[in-house]
């Protein structure tokens, strides 16, 4: 569904991805995990088409994203929650709802609405609040709900759990394990590689702008390597 | 008594122009973060385009009616051909950007018009009305008027539009409303366009009252800026009580004081308020715009 190919990205003149390689097919969770600084956002960036790509490229469903510009990525199924949540905090949470779904003007956008609600009720508590008022957890979970309104093919979700208390994580991870359910396709990026390795079907390890490592996500869990570096165990 | 009331009317008259100047300061700025210092070049071409457009022969609303859609051509134009071109360059350079399409825009309003001062007829005439001992033009109620609606349909605009909406998405976060879909730069330059029209209008509507001429925008482009940071830059409702009370302390001091130090006046009290109050009388702490 979604091929990255040899891709290199830079900030300035600094090359921070350096050739990465990604496949992720339809209906799996594909995790990237990797150190802080490892290169996972500016990935997911170039990606949905807000970072330039130096080199390689990116096939999404059979057409070659980059010279895609980013509104029009969304249009054809990639939506991304990314990370630091980058909610409209002078909007309400319904409004940024509604923006999530800005491609769409149908009835759908209402029961996309009320599922949402339905995944994570206290956004229809705090319907008409502004979003920049919620808590992290909560403005985490407009992020991801958000994204789901652009009725993705395949999601992009960078640090869902950054900054969340462990409780809020595995309800996060449940939703994840839920959407996969549902049928949509998932690249999930975590520092957090232990709980991400647990909801995703194969992972990579990303170490300074390379992948390093990758494989079914049991056998990267039982790794020794990985379990050093990254599950502190 | 009937003098305060008349330096009110007058000073509500001159404030609904300075507000929706202002207004035009803050779409723009909130879509990209310029201040544009060419808004009130806007202000010109409405005045100008439509005298001579009337004077061709188009009766007054048809050419009223292209003044605004050429201001918003040329709003257009600043967008695409210098402003978007320049992004990622520093505040400064794109605010000396302006500076220069409006010393180009006044230059060409030079060549293309005159120098002469021109004026079309009222939209109901020039007798005064009597409010209470004191009088205003006609015009000033168009003027007012004009301004409440313009600020109402804006209002609606952004409040209950899926596009006005994701102009503000655009302002609060721009990779955010890149990532659910927004072409940022198309709402930028609706957003340009928006701001040039409404420029224009307000042209269109004083010159009755206080004649055009090619020259009449720096004038404007200071008052609307004066009146957008004394209100809070990036706030509408800010832009119109920015105005208002620009156009109230001028119209006051005016009166009770000088006209010389009407603009002397004005400045100290806008320093006086800045001072105080850094993010103006309505502005949002710089911390939440992210
Ligand atoms: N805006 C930027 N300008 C310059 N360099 C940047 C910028 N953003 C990231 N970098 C650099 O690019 C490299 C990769 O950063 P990136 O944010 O992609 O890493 P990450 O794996 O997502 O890290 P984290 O786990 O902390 O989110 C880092 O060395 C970082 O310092
Ligand atoms: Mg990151």
């Amino acid at each position: 569904m979604l091929s990255v190919e040899n891709l290199r990205s830079r900030y300035g003149r600094i090359e921070v991805l350096h050739g990465v390689d990604i496949e992720v097919r339809s209906g799996e969770i594909i995790t990237v995990v990797g150190a802080n600084g490892a290169g996972k956002t500016t990935l997911l960036r170039c990606i949905s088409g807000v970072q330039p790509i130096s080199g390689g490229g990116i096939v999404f469903r059979g057409e070659t994203l980059q010279t895609v510009p980013a509104h029009r990525r969304v249009a054809l199924g990639l939506s991304q929650s990314p990370e630091g949540r980058q909610i409209f905090t002078n909007l309400s949470v319904e409004e940024n709802l509604r923006l999530g779904a800005y491609l769409f003007a149908d009835e759908r956008v209402e029961t996309d609405m009320a599922e949402a609600f339905a995944l994570f009720p206290i956004l229809r508590e705090k319907r008409n609040l502004a979003a920049g008022g919620l808590s992290g957890g909560q403005q985490q979970m407009l992020a991801i709900a958000r994204a789901l309104m652009a009725r993705p093919a395949c999601l992009l979700l960078d640090e869902p759990s950054m900054g969340l208390a462990p409780i809020l994580v595995a309800q996060i991870l449940d939703v994840v394990k839920d959407l996969k359910k549902r049928g949509l396709t998932v690249l999930l990026v975590e520092q957090n590689a232990y709980a991400a390795l647990q909801v995703a079907d194969r992972g990579y390890v990303m170490e300074t702008g390379r992948i390093t490592m990758s494989g079914p996500a049991e056998q990267l869990i039982a790794d020794e390597r990985i379990r050093t570096a990254y599950l502190g165990v | 008594m009937t003098e305060l009331l008349q330096f009110v009317l007058s000073g509500v008259t001159v404030g609904a122009v300075y507000a929706l100047v202002a207004l035009g300061f803050t779409i723009i700025y909130n879509a990209s973060n310029v201040v544009n210092f060419a808004q009130g070049e806007f202000v010109m071409l409405g005045g100008m385009v439509t005298f001579f457009a009337w004077q061709a022969g188009l009766p007054l609303p048809l050419a009223a009616a292209l003044a605004i859609l050429a201001a918003a051509a040329v709003g257009v134009a600043l967008n695409k051909l210098a402003v978007e071109r320049a992004r990622g360059a520093p505040v400064v350079s794109l605010i000396i950007i302006t500076i220069g399409a409006s010393i180009f825009l006044r230059g060409g309003a030079q060549l293309v018009f005159d120098k002469q001062l021109h004026r079309f007829p009222a939209i109901s005439g020039d007798e005064p009305i009597n409010i209470g001992g004191a009088t205003i033009l006609p015009q000033g109620l168009w003027v007012i008027a004009g301004a409440a609606l313009v600020f109402a349909l804006l209002y609606v605009f952004f409040t209950r539009t899926l596009t006005g909406k994701a102009i503000l998405a655009t302002a609060n976060n721009r990779v955010a409303a890149r990532l659910v879909g927004i072409n940022t730069d198309h709402m930028m330059t609706l957003s340009f366009a928006l701001s040039a029209a409404i420029g224009a209008l307000a042209g269109v509507l004083m010159t009755p009252i206080t004649l055009t001429s090619y020259d009449l925008g720096v004038a404007y482009a200071l008052k609307g800026f004066a009146a957008a940071m004394l209100g809070g830059m990036g706030v509408p409702a800010g832009a119109l009580a920015g105005g208002l009370l620009l156009g109230l302390i001028e119209a006051l001091t005016a009166g009770y004081i000088s006209s010389v130090y009407k603009d002397a006046v004005a400045f100290i009290v806008i320093l006086a308020v800045l001072f105080a109050m850094p993010q103006g009388l309505f502005g949002r702490k710089s911390t939440d715009r992210v």
